[in-house]
């Protein structure tokens, strides 16, 4: 870490804007601000060293194996009444068992499967369409950008969140991905105006015209010389979608509008608080999946103000 | 080859596009193979406005752009593509047009991927070390380098061969040497003389009167969107007679000429020009009165006003007065 600070004291500076002439041969500056793809090693050098990065996706990844391979140990299904009523954790129940003797643990595996599921399909949907509207919105402009801002208005000040009860409570929820397509699909205002604001302001630099001037065509402009440029923002973008999406659906099951075909943590609270673990003083039933939400969309937090300081040099210092 | 006529380009601006800005206002001008045209206005007049709707990054709101004969003013994207084998740009600021994130390769490789698809990439590197070449520039310094690792004038060489691997006819460069040092703008200047015996028709754009004195065989003079005087870049040094063309000439030193010379040259065709309209004189002349014609301009808009009158063969002037919303200052 020590190493890591020393080296970016050296590093000048450089705002994106006041790039200089230097002379050539002189050392490559840093990629300031938005300039990932300036150096791909040297940005995972930052990240790998940058303790924030480094501590949020050892934990995340750590319950994504857990989820991923937790299953292959397991002995029994997650609803099956596989033990004692209300065991404490023990050797075999490592987590214990809920009042019907269900296996706390392996509710607690399926349960983190469906939460990086959700994570990935919500954050995944709302990705895709936020930066589809704020790249084509902030790139064509005109009456095109104006329609778009009006939509990207609307869906902002709908409160998402009691559609989302309003959906649920009457199309049914039945799948994890059927609900993740619905948080998405309420969550990508924001990242179409930030993503607009950036295509807006890049879109005016010549050499987007000098593309337009090779022949190019919108896509491959957006795709080639827009969306690079931005890279860092988009995938910390991901991350808080990702996260958010998780936490939107934890919300959801813990109100017991969960799906009805799957397991999940927010469902397992919900079932928890259901059956009065808290006044049976079963904590092995609703700690686990609080904590596990608690930790991972947490770390992902995180993990996001550390890629912020990764990606911009100015940050770094602190 | 390339004729403007009549062009207009009114911005939208505001909320929901409520005001108008009428930046370009009935601008004619004309480019031959060979020649460099001078497009000279302060900032703010229009310049950079006119050279992307040449190239076809703007929208013409009005008036038509022809080239060899063939009408250019709307382009669909195939027609365009086209176009742009025998027009393109090169702009003010070279830092700004390439891509910081990508080495400068990329520029070409844009261009390859898109024009060139099936020359090999042995032909393609003779190809773009030719073009290097022409511009003056070591491929083995430039090539690989991200752009901040070269200079303003070597970027800005870098894009004129860029331009020059498409084989060109019509170049249009937007202030192209204004952010360049003094020691790299003369080279700059002389590739484009260069360029220009090759017989390619260049459109200069600048706001320094004394590159557009430098470089052009003709010059245009652009107020605020209009077109005021034009023809010759001698004709018009040497006897500006609009108001406007004549501040513009007055404010910059003359190195064969002492400032009193000047100076006694400019009052004298203030004194013989001050009070008239050379203009309107010219349409009276034709047989049309003040009268009838500011009737005609007041009924059907102010076309005919911005117009130009040939006062000298080649040597064109519009209405004495300066904004397009003043009076004529022969009343
Ligand atoms: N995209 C735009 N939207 C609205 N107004 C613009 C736009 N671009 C230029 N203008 C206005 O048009 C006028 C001419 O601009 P420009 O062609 O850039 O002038 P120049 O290149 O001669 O400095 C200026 O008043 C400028 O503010
Ligand atoms: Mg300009």
């Amino acid at each position: 870490m020590r190493k890591g600070n020393v080296m970016t004291a050296t590093q000048p500076a450089a705002a994106p804007g006041t790039e200089v002439a230097e002379q050539p041969g002189a050392t490559p500056a840093p990629s300031a601000g938005r300039k990932p793809g300036g150096d791909a090693r040297e940005t995972l050098y930052f990240a790998l060293r940058n303790p924030k990065v480094v501590i949020g996706s050892v934990v995340v990844l750590a319950f994504l194996l857990l989820g991923l391979l937790g299953p292959l140990f397991l002995r029994f299904a997650p609803m099956d009444y596989a033990g004692p009523p209300m065991a404490p954790p023990s050797a075999d129940f490592p987590f214990g068992t809920t009042t019907f003797g269900q296996d706390v643990f392996a509710q607690f595996v399926a349960g983190l499967r469906s939460t990086f599921l959700v994570g990935l399909l919500g954050g995944g949907v709302a990705a895709v369409i936020g930066m589809t509207i704020g790249f084509v919105a902030g790139y064509r402009g005109g009456m095109i950008d104006e329609l778009l801002n009006m939509l990207t208005n609307v869906v902002l000040v709908i409160p998402g969140f009691v559609v989302l009860i309003i959906i649920n409570a009457y199309l049914g929820v039945r799948s994890v991905p059927m609900q993740a397509l619905y948080i998405g699909v309420f969550s990508w205002p924001w990242v179409a105006r930030a993503v607009r604001a950036q295509t807006l302001s890049l879109r005016s630099r010549d050499f987007i015209d000098l593309a337009r001037l090779s022949g190019v065509g919108v896509g491959t402009i957006l795709r080639r010389e827009v969306a690079p440029n931005m890279y860092s923002y988009l995938f910390m973008t991901f991350v808080l979608l990702f996260g958010g999406s998780i936490l939107t659906a934890a919300s959801l099951d813990f109100i017991g509008l969960g799906p009805t075909n799957a397991m999940s943590l927010g469902l397992m609270m919900n079932q928890a608080v259901q059956w009065s673990a808290l006044h049976l003083g079963l904590w092995w039933w609703f700690i686990p999946p609080g904590l596990g939400i608690t930790l991972i969309v947490g770390s992902l937090y995180i993990m996001n103000v550390g890629l912020d300081e990764v990606f911009n040099p100015k940050l770094r210092e602190m | 080859m390339l004729t403007l006529d009549a062009l207009d380009k009114v911005y939208k601006t505001g909320t929901f596009g409520t005001s108008d800005l009428h930046a370009v206002r009935q601008v004619s001008l004309d480019v031959q193979r060979g020649e460099v045209v001078s497009l000279i206005g302060e900032s703010g007049s229009g310049k950079s406005t006119i050279g992307k709707m040449v190239l076809h990054l703007l929208d013409s709101t009005g008036g038509s752009i022809t080239f060899d004969g063939r009408d250019v003013t709307r382009l669909g994207f195939r027609a365009r593509r086209d176009y742009y084998r025998k027009v393109q740009g090169v702009f003010q600021d070279p830092f700004s047009s390439f891509n910081p994130i990508f080495k400068v390769d990329r520029t070409f490789e844009t261009l390859r991927r898109s024009y060139f698809p099936r020359v090999s990439g042995a032909a393609w590197r003779q190809k773009l070390e030719e073009a290097l070449g022409a511009v003056t520039l070591e491929p083995g310094d430039i090539l690989g380098k991200f752009p901040h690792q070269l200079s303003g004038g070597q970027l800005q060489r870098l894009l004129i061969a860029r331009a020059l691997l498409l084989d060109i006819e019509l170049l249009v460069a937007d202030e192209i040497i204004s952010m360049l040092d003094a020691s790299t703008r003369i080279d700059v200047l002389n590739l484009l003389g260069e360029l220009k015996s090759r017989g390619l028709g260049i459109l200069f754009v600048t706001h320094d009167l004394s590159l557009g004195n430098y470089v052009s065989d003709r010059v245009v003079i652009l107020y605020k969107g209009r077109v005021v005087e034009r023809g010759a870049t001698s004709a018009v040094f040497d006897d500006p007679l609009h108001p406007y063309t004549r501040d513009l000439l007055a404010s910059v030193p003359h190195l064969d000429r002492t400032w009193e010379e000047v100076e006694a040259e400019e009052s004298r065709r203030s004194a013989r020009l001050a009070g008239r309209c050379l203009f309107h004189e010219a349409l009276a002349a034709q047989g049309r009165s003040l009268g009838e014609e500011a009737a005609a301009g007041s009924a059907s808009g102010t076309a005919d006003d911005v117009g130009l009158v040939e006062h000298a063969p080649g040597h064109f002037v519009g209405c004495f007065r300066k904004a397009a919303d003043e009076e004529c200052p022969a009343g």
